[in-house]
């Protein structure tokens, strides 16, 4: 058993000083916990918030994207003399102008500003048009003529497997395929021979998108200094930053990147997006401060979203439900760009085994290119569908063996402190609370089972990482840093550059910072996102900002507190360690008369030490996992959820209602109760858009020999996403297990609470009227078809019946920690270690 | 782009000079009422006009009037949908007309949109109710510029939907409208003011202004009205059943049953009518009859749902509306 050290150890201040205070009694805290409102609560609220869109500069001109009207096609020549001789037009750019590619992942940058031979979508961007409004800059957009050469489309997975050529991309693993990743950790073979039920099933998770209220949105300005400034609606400034330096050529330090508020991303704004540096550069070719504000359609191109998956899964069970093996196979459909793709592949395989205990485990993982707008994360990337595809696989095994599949859950959940087979280590682990609070609250034990045909419960559990253990690009630097600024009238600033994309980010720091120095989080100056004032934060995705920016910060809030303290104790003459922070004041503990303000404090420190700042880092401890795919997985603490959805089918239509869910979260602590409560509510709501209709369909027509494939509904009318009145009761439990690499034990809430929800729909579907829907969303159609095949004696089930044959490269062999593995992978011929005594 | 191109807005005050000042305007005119419709449609560049004509201002065309028992009841077209589904004397005397009225679109959107514009909605398709750029790369369609129609390629018309909720209640009812042309005025049946004709969708003539709808006397009938959409608002009909049963004793005198959102005009459902006509009422009766509607409700792939699914569903929904009639 690898026994890794905690990595954090080796930074200074943090850990072993106490900095994560994940057991500090809740009544001791003043700020932390507390539902306090959020610090740009009443900005928002009073319609002030300063988002990319509403910003303009004197002799600004707006840009627009001509974007492809192909799926795949070459381009044969682009004229733009007609869009240049239109009056108002200022400027236009071509993709040979800026031929250095990019992409969110150092493996895979695949991506042009502007097209330059080759369109791979609909919706691809051609070229750019800069007027003086932009009304003017969209008709000469129309008025630039493409050539096109229409090349052949890919629409599927299986369609990427059957064309190899014409490739999408000259790279990855062969033909349309982008990656493949084969994983194996023990023997699943072993593991089925040694079980009482095998099952396998197959399951299709369609894609989805994020649908922020937010368009995304930038303003760039390319000034008189050679410097250029962008204001963007970007969830990752650090990384558009990157981007921008390697496409514009220009070195980092001439570029300033400042991430505005996000009004909502959900994964959707953490790529650097072609419209962003197309503003740079059409800024720098005009010498003027250019705009671009992207139409819904044009966000539904940008997309990101959750790659369509099918999944083959294979699981073997003891009679009471234990799980001796899992055999897990996923294929995405990746769309036109790499974006984070790798990374969303590995994690259709990641986190299985982080909730039930799992001995031997197959992972196997294929991501195709097909013509469509490029996937990526979204809220729970790359693990909702595989977390989809094993609660329901789950339930079937407990209906298998006529278990309670809440019971056979707890009997088996993953252990505290443990590693598991493929080397995530485990930390503080509640889902077993959680799920005996949505099995009390929803009375599971008296109802399940026993309700009137028609109505049933479904109860689904998930986990989700506290932050991705390793950065997007390899590097040794902290994941996140914090300044302070501590100014003599007793203003604090907190610099970070964090992205407040409205969970609240920003007010964790606030609260953080307060919570040490004993200060009103209200009264703090927080700057955010902004390259040139703030130091590195890698951005708001993976669900690391509350614990790693708050880890920094708390480093940083206490090192101020040490040297203020240094000064206080002097002038009251008490010793250091007498001293407390609160109320705005620094007082003796044993004689709270006492005292100096926070101010007063501020000043004889600056008096006796100078200039008061400081600064706090963080980074995750070093994974156990070692073997190569290993990153993706790892992180300092995981969530855990779990959820009960009552449902009301209409056995004849298929339709249904949802009038109530349980949900409970183990947040680890909330820093703040109603934040964590709207990301839960929040999640559910999404989550439930996702389990019941929306799609990222295509529309794939052909006329007359040509293949037209594009989105099917690219608005807000017709991409169905639920309405305020589509939202049930809710009744929401958090469940507090403190985690020793949380600040104050916190973990993440803002992605996990969503994965349950479609998988105990579907649970709850089967309850309800006794079939099977292996196929998300959760359409009443779907249903309708399951309950007709069943009344006619077919499969109570609507689903996928295979996945394609793929040529799966030699797995990577990592022994499990109980099979004596050290988290490193052995040649695949090799011996298996000797067991060293077995887990559990 | 979503943004209205430029046109030239008048605001007349009374409806002949609305009529009027249409007849002078050449072609490319119009009216608006709400503009719930109209306004989203020349965004996306499917519908266009020079000159709008605004109702807004034209008083005469607003109100509820007269008395639905006795068969006077009129509603101005200008009237919102909103102050129908809020009026006492509507709620009193035509439930089901109620029941249609407050399933459009969103509350907010009954705020503006009005009678008039909801009876003249323009037909719907998923291949036409797009932007232009969407519709640029698939090829406009025969509806607005194109050759083809995308969704029977083969076929020389337009299958275009009748999306209107109010529509097939207001049909099977048997209510009437009053249209104003510089020629003068003329009164039909809601019933006979559609065709099976995805483009050509009205036999309202272009200069026809419709200034009122006339309800039939309320009373000896009963009617219902269900509608099959994604969501619990917004969202269009993707099936949308109006049934109306006048009942003597335990036997049905007459039925009318029109079938909203599976073809370019409210379908009639004359099987399902004519085996109800005259017969005892029975559970079993209504059943067999509304199996009958399966076959005319011709579903074709352009709104949202599956074509099978809808298909399948009008015989349900049919027999649920008839059976809400009929107290089953
Ligand atoms: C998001 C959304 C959802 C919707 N959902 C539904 C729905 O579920 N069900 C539904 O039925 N409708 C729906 N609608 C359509 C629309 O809101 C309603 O049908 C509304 O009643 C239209 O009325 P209006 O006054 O706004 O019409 P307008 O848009 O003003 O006009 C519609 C058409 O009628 C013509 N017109 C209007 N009044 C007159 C008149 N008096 N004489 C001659 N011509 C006239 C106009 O020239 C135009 O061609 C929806 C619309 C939107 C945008
Ligand atoms: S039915 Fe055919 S012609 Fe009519 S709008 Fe649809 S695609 Fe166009």
């Amino acid at each position: 058993m690898a026994a890794e050290s905690n990595g954090a150890a080796n930074q200074p201040g943090t850990a072993d000083q106490g900095y994560y205070r994940h057991d500090t009694p809740q009544q001791d805290l003043r700020v932390i916990g507390k539902p306090l409102r959020k610090v740009d609560a009443r900005t928002k609220v009073t319609g002030r918030t300063g988002y990319a869109d509403n910003l303009s500069l004197p002799r600004m001109v707006y840009m627009k994207l001509l974007r492809s009207t192909q799926a795949h096609a070459r381009i044969r020549s682009i004229d733009t003399s007609a869009a240049a001789a239109m009056p108002g037009v200022v400027g236009i750019l071509l993709g040979s102008e800026l031929p250095n590619q990019f992409g969110i992942l150092p493996v895979s940058n695949d991506e042009h500003t502007l097209a330059i031979d080759r369109v791979r979508f609909v919706g691809d961007p051609v070229a750019a048009v800069a007027a003086l409004d932009e009304e003017t800059a969209w008709a000469a957009c129309r008025a630039i003529v493409v050539d096109y050469e229409p090349l052949p489309v890919i629409g599927s997975p299986a369609e990427a497997l059957a064309t190899p050529e014409p490739r999408i991309h000259d790279y990855g693993d062969e033909g349309n395929v982008h990656k493949y990743v084969n994983l194996q950790f023990g023997d699943v073979e072993r593991g089925f021979a040694e079980s009482d039920l095998v099952r396998q099933d197959v399951f299709f998770f369609e894609g989805n998108t994020h649908l922020p209220m937010e368009q995304h949105a930038c303003l760039a300005d390319y000034d008189k200094d050679h410097k250029v400034t962008i204001h963007s609606s970007t969830q990752t400034p650090h990384y558009l930053h990157k981007a921008l330096t390697k496409v514009l050529a220009m070195p980092a330090s001439n570029i300033r990147v400042i991430a505005c508020p996000n009004g909502g991303g959900f994964g959707g704004k953490s790529d650097p997006f072609n419209h962003e540096v197309a503003a740079c550069a059409m800024s720098r070719k005009i010498g003027r401060p250019v705009k671009c504000s992207l139409t819904r359609e044009e966000v539904f191109h940008c997309h990101r979203g959750r790659h369509p998956v099918l999944m083959k899964a294979k699981i073997g069970v003891r009679k009471d439900g234990e799980i001796q093996a899992l055999d897990f196979e996923s294929h995405l459909d990746g769309g036109a760009f790499g974006s984070y793709g790798v990374a969303s592949t590995f994690y259709t395989g990641a986190l299985q085994t982080v909730t039930y205990q799992l001995k031997n485990y197959h992972f196997r993982g294929a991501r195709y290119f097909t013509n469509k707008a490029p996937c990526g994360p979204k809220r729970g990337h790359g693990t909702v569908q595989p977390r989809f595809a094993l609660e329901c696989l789950l339930d079937k095994v407990a209906c298998d063996l006529d278990l309670d599949p809440a019971e056979m859950r707890l009997r088996h959940l993953a252990k505290r402190g443990e590693l598991t087979a493929n080397f995530m280590r485990i930390g503080s682990m509640g889902l077993g609370e959680c799920i005996e609070k949505v099995v009390a609250g929803s009375g599971w034990k008296e109802r399940r089972g026993k309700l009137p045909f028609g109505r049933g419960l479904g109860l689904a559990c998930s986990s989700y990482l506290s932050g991705a253990g390793l950065p997007i690009y390899w590097n040794a630097m902290p994941h996140s840093g914090v300044q302070l600024q501590l100014d003599r009238s007793g203003l604090v600033t907190v610099f970070c550059g964090s992205t407040d994309i409205g969970q609240g980010s920003m007010s964790v720091l606030a609260y953080v910072v307060a919570e040490v120095l004993g200060l009103d989080p209200m009264k703090l100056r927080i700057v955010t996102a902004d390259t040139d004032l703030t130091p590195v934060d890698l951005g708001s995705y993976s669900s690391r900002v509350t614990l790693m920016t708050g880890n920094a910060a708390m480093q940083a809030a206490e090192r101020a507190k040490e040297i203020v303290a240094a000064a206080v104790a002097e002038k009251l003459e008490v010793p250091k360690s007498n001293l407390v922070f609160a109320d705005e004041h620094v007082f003796d503990a044993a004689d709270p008369s006492r005292r100096m303000s926070f101010a007063e404090a501020v000043i004889a420190a600056e008096a006796k030490f100078g200039t008061v700042g400081t600064v706090g880092s963080y980074k995750p401890p070093r994974s156990a996992a070692r073997f190569k795919g290993g990153g993706v997985g790892p992180s300092p603490s995981y969530s855990y959820t779990a959820a009960v959805v009552e449902i009301e089918v209409d056995p004849e239509t298929g339709q249904y209602t949802i009038p109530k869910i349980w949900v409970a979260h183990d947040v680890g602590r909330s820093i703040n109760a109603a934040l964590v409560m709207g990301q839960i509510e929040g999640s559910v709501y999404m989550g439930l858009g996702e389990a019941t209709m929306e799609e990222s369909a295509y529309r794939d027509r052909s006329h007359k020999g040509k293949r037209v494939f594009l989105h099917n509904q690219p608005s807000m009318l017709d991409y169905k996403s639920p309405l305020a009145v589509d939202m049930p009761e809710v009744v929401t439990y958090i469940v507090e297990d403190h985690d020793p690499n949380g600040p104050w034990g916190a973990k993440e809430a803002g992605q996990g609470p969503l994965l349950p929800i479609m998988p105990a729909v579907a649970n709850a579907v089967f309850d309800a009227v006794g079939v099977r829907i292996d196929t998300n969303p959760i359409t009443p159609e779907r249903i309708f078809a399951a309950l007709q095949s069943k009344a006619k004696g077919g499969e109570a089930r609507f689903g996928p019946s295979d996945v394609p044959a793929v040529a799966w490269p030699e797995p990577r062999v990592v022994p499990p920690p109980w099979e004596g593995g050290d988290g490193k992978e052995v040649a695949s011929d090799a011996p298996a270690p000797t067991r060293s005594g077995g887990k559990g | 782009m979503l943004r209205l191109p430029t046109f030239r807005y008048h605001r007349p005050r009374t409806a002949a000079e609305a009529v009027r000042i249409l007849a002078e305007s050449g072609p490319k005119a119009r009216f608006v009422a709400g503009g719930t419709d109209l306004y989203p449609n020349m965004k996306r560049r499917h519908q266009s006009a020079e000159h709008l004509i605004s109702l807004a201002r034209v008083e005469e065309l607003r109100g509820i009037d007269g008395d639905g028992p006795a068969g006077t009841c009129t509603i101005g077209a200008m009237t919102t949908l909103r102050e129908i589904e809020r009026d006492p004397r509507i709620g009193a005397w035509y439930p089901a007309f109620v029941q249609a009225v407050a399933s459009v679109s969103s509350p907010l959107l009954r705020n503006m949109g009005t009678i008039g514009g909801n009876l003249l909605l323009d037909t719907r398709c998923n291949y036409y109710n797009q932007t232009e750029e969407w519709r640029a790369s698939i090829d406009f369609c025969m509806k607005e510029r194109g050759p083809i129609c995308w969704v029977a390629p083969g076929s020389p018309r337009c299958y275009a939907v009748q999306s209107s909720d109010t529509v097939p209640l207001l049909c099977a009812i048997g209510a009437e409208v009053t249209l104003l042309s510089p020629g003068g005025e003329r009164r039909v049946a809601v019933d006979d003011l559609y065709r099976d004709d995805g483009i050509a969708y009205l036999t309202k003539r272009p200069d026809e202004l419709l200034t009122r709808v006339h309800l039939p006397a309320s009373g000896a009938w009963s009617a219902a009205y269900h509608k099959l959409r994604r969501r619990g608002s917004i969202d269009f009909p993707v099936l949308g059943v109006g049934a109306w049963v006048a009942r003597d004793g335990e036997r049905i005198a007459d039925v009318r049953v029109r079938i909203g959102g599976v073809g370019s005009m409210p379908i009639h459902a004359t099987e399902t009518e004519a085996m109800l006509r005259g017969q005892p009422v029975t559970e079993e009766l209504v059943r067999a009859a509304a199996e009958l509607s399966f076959k005319p409700a011709r579903t074709m792939d352009n709104t949202d749902s599956e074509v099978p699914y809808r298909k399948k569903m009008a015989p349900i929904f049919v027999r649920r509306a008839l059976s809400e009639c009929l107290g089953l």
